[in-house]
């Protein structure tokens, strides 16, 4: 009647931080300058990210994490610090640099528009997935059949999206077809912001679950920036705390979340509700 | 039983789309909230929770009509006024809404005082400016909310502050059904639990008779209803108290939604986190029979042809427990032989 459920599991997946370090930081930091008014978004910020690893960015809103997230893909230029990638110091001073460095680094942004020129079909819009990759030269058979494996990966049925535009498609269709679009280009790191957030929990262990399967199929590493430090806590092998564009903690998943050193670290784990445990309506960290 | 807040009868609202086609996005539902209790209603995007809250404040503005049923408040049925009368005779005393971007629809540059005097004297011109500073005083004190708010425009409140401000403003009068629609969504958690410890308090003081709460977040529900309703393209699934839909789910699209809950608390990590496959039929012209068919892993060959229907099930317990008694589900599997599968789902996944 129905298809088999897909489930995760995802302590079966869960890493060792022992790859070697694919991206890395030192004293990475943003200003953004207006009006004679300095505001520092992201605040001399060390991380070291290993390959295979899924890593969590976790923040209030506003705390700096889409803006450290840019800079990473170097859409935004670094005001302070360096950043490395595959142990040497990242240059991507020309464009051919940048595009040499965008076939390791891929992002799912959290809109996800954002992602890919709505207004072309999706058939060029995965098409261009596989020319990044520097497989245009592919016969077409081929690149057929690797974007018809695309979309079998998420659920999809290819011959339901040719000649559709992504606005056709429904929300959790395009948060899909973003996956697709990173099955394809099967980047070294992939960088995904709040890709669930406006979604339904039910949908969102859908979504988590593919990702998860990709990594273990390609062994990518993930930074994975949310708000939800449940889902945060569920998925990730490292976290990274930022409050107002400092990481005020970091560590292992069970280490920050069930013994928290930060105090802002302690105050989310507290503020979220929870169904074991009673949730704590008494202690408040400031605020 | 406690005194009926709000009764619903097998309501059932429509949206008229632009092509003229009919979406039953509320299909019969039916539920009774009682003086002092909350109810919570669960679901994925689009299965109707929005518009069941729309309907249920009796705003009947195209494209969405009411079709058939009765929404009857402490006694009142008002199920066929029209919209305008709703507007001025029900909502605030009766009902009181609060939308997710509720705070961003005040007008930035009138004063919060300024809204609590336009509430109170739509309903009664009488009241003198005073009288209605005093209370508005009284409100936000017990509430600790910052006396000052009230004189501050809301583009100088921060998120959090401003949906408290929101909420307390429009159940100054102190309605008997609060409807709150995704209240907390789109702020921080620490703002979130602020919102919903005043929510708590104006329930527990009397100012909000009853409430009808939406989410999507489960653990979230839990926390604030006594019981939830899990509504599937238009239609109940399953009721019951809160501890019950959460920890022991009945109906397989509830146990689905159950079982995709994340909190980060200890041994939930190594939890085998379950997707439903699929998605929800469209209302346009939902499936005969089970609409959950599709996605069912129990399905069986009757489940697309029956028209199943709520069902109530539960027993006494040697205690004298009632509350198992009020459950209903809408599927047509016995609820022992489903307990059965997911025991042996469990252990399956545990032995594995
Ligand atoms: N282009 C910009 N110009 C000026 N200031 C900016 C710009 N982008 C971000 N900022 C500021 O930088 C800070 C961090 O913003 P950022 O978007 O990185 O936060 P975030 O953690 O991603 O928040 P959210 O959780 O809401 O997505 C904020 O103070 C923001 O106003
Ligand atoms: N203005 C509208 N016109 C037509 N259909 C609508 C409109 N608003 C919502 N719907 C449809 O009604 C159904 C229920 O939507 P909604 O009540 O917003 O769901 P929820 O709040 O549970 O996400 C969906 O199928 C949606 O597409
Ligand atoms: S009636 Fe059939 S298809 Fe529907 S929920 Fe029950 S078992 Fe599943
Ligand atoms: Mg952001
Ligand atoms: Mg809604």
């Amino acid at each position: 009647m129905s298809e088999q459920a897909p489930t995760a599991l995802a302590s079966d997946l869960r890493q060792d931080a022992t790859g070697i370090p694919v991206l890395s930081g030192k004293g990475v930091t943003k200003v953004f300058e207006s009006g004679g008014k300095k505001n520092v978004a992201v605040d001399h910020v060390d991380f070291e990210f290993r390959q295979g690893e899924l890593v969590s960015i976790v923040g209030e809103s506003g705390s700096g994490k889409t803006t450290l997230v840019k800079m990473l893909l170097g859409l935004t230029a670094i005001s302070e610090g360096d950043i490395y990638y595959m142990g040497t110091k990242r240059d991507i001073s020309t464009r051919g640099k940048k595009k040499e460095y965008w076939k390791g680094i891929q992002a799912i942004f959290q809109d996800p528009f954002s992602s890919y020129n709505i207004f072309h079909k999706i058939d060029a819009v995965l098409l261009d997935c596989l020319n990044m990759r520097g497989l245009g030269k592919l016969p077409k058979e081929k690149k057929l059949e690797l974007i018809t494996e695309a979309c079998s990966f998420v659920n999809l049925k290819y011959a339901e999206l040719t000649n559709k535009y992504p606005f056709e498609l429904s929300g959790g269709q395009q948060q899909r077809l973003m996956i697709a679009r990173i099955f394809l280009l099967k980047p070294r790191i992939l960088l995904a912001d709040e890709p669930t957030s406006m979604i339904d929990a039910c949908s969102r262990a859908t979504i988590l679950d593919m990702l998860l399967n990709l990594r273990n199929e390609t062994g990518m590493m993930i930074i994975f920036v949310t708000h939800d430090i449940g889902l945060a806590y569920y998925i990730s092998d490292a976290i990274y705390i930022m409050e107002r564009g400092k990481f005020v903690e970091h560590g292992k998943a069970d280490q920050v979340i069930l013994t928290p050193t930060a105090d802002y670290t302690k105050r989310l784990v507290n503020d979220v509700p929870k169904i074991h445990q009673p949730w704590d309506f008494s202690v408040n960290f400031g605020k | 039983m406690g005194k009926a807040m709000l009764e619903v009868r097998e309501l059932t609202t429509k949206y008229i789309t632009r092509f003229h086609e009919d979406v039953y996005a509320v299909d019969h539902v039916s539920f009774t909230v009682e003086e002092g209790k909350s109810i919570g209603i669960a679901g994925e995007s689009g299965c109707g929770k929005s518009t069941l809250a729309l309907s249920l404040m009796g705003y009947y503005f195209p494209p969405l009509h009411y079709t058939s049923g009765d929404i009857i408040i402490d006694g009142k049925n008002i199920s066929g006024m029209n919209p305008d009368d709703v507007r001025v005779k029900i909502l605030g005393t009766e009902i009181a809404y609060i939308p997710q971007a509720a705070m961003n629809a005040l007008n930035p540059t009138r004063k919060i005082l300024k809204f609590i005097e336009d509430v109170i004297l739509a309903h009664d011109p009488k009241q003198s400016k005073n009288d209605i500073r005093d209370l508005a005083r009284k409100r936000f004190e017990v509430l600790n909310l910052p006396a000052d708010v009230l004189n501050r425009h809301p583009v100088e409140l921060s998120g959090g502050m401003k949906q408290r401000t929101v909420i307390a403003i429009s159940t100054i009068l102190s309605p008997k059904v609060l409807i709150a629609d995704e209240p907390s969504s789109a702020l921080d958690v620490t703002s979130q639990k602020l919102v919903i410890k005043m929510i708590r308090d104006m329930m527990d003081m009397g100012f909000i008779k009853s409430m009808i709460f939406i989410t999507h977040e489960l653990p979230l529900l839990y926390n604030v209803t006594d019981s939830i309703l899990v509504m599937y393209a238009g239609q109940l699934v399953e009721s019951g108290l809160a501890k019950q839909m959460i920890f022991d789910p009945v109906h397989p699209y509830s146990k689905g939604l159950m079982d995709s809950i994340i909190v980060p608390e200890e041994g939930t990590r190594d939890v085998k986190l379950t997707a439903i496959p699929g998605t929800p039929p469209n209302l346009k012209n939902p499936p005969s029979g089970c609409r959950f068919a599709d996605r069912c892993k129990y399905a069986q060959k009757l489940c697309k042809s029956f028209e199943v229907s709520m069902r109530k099930f539960g027993e006494v317990s040697p205690e004298g427990d009632t509350s198992e008694r009020n459950r209903a589900y809408r599927c047509l599997i016995p609820v022992h032989e489903l307990k059965e599968s997911y025991d042996k789902e469990r252990e399956g996944g545990l032995s594995s």
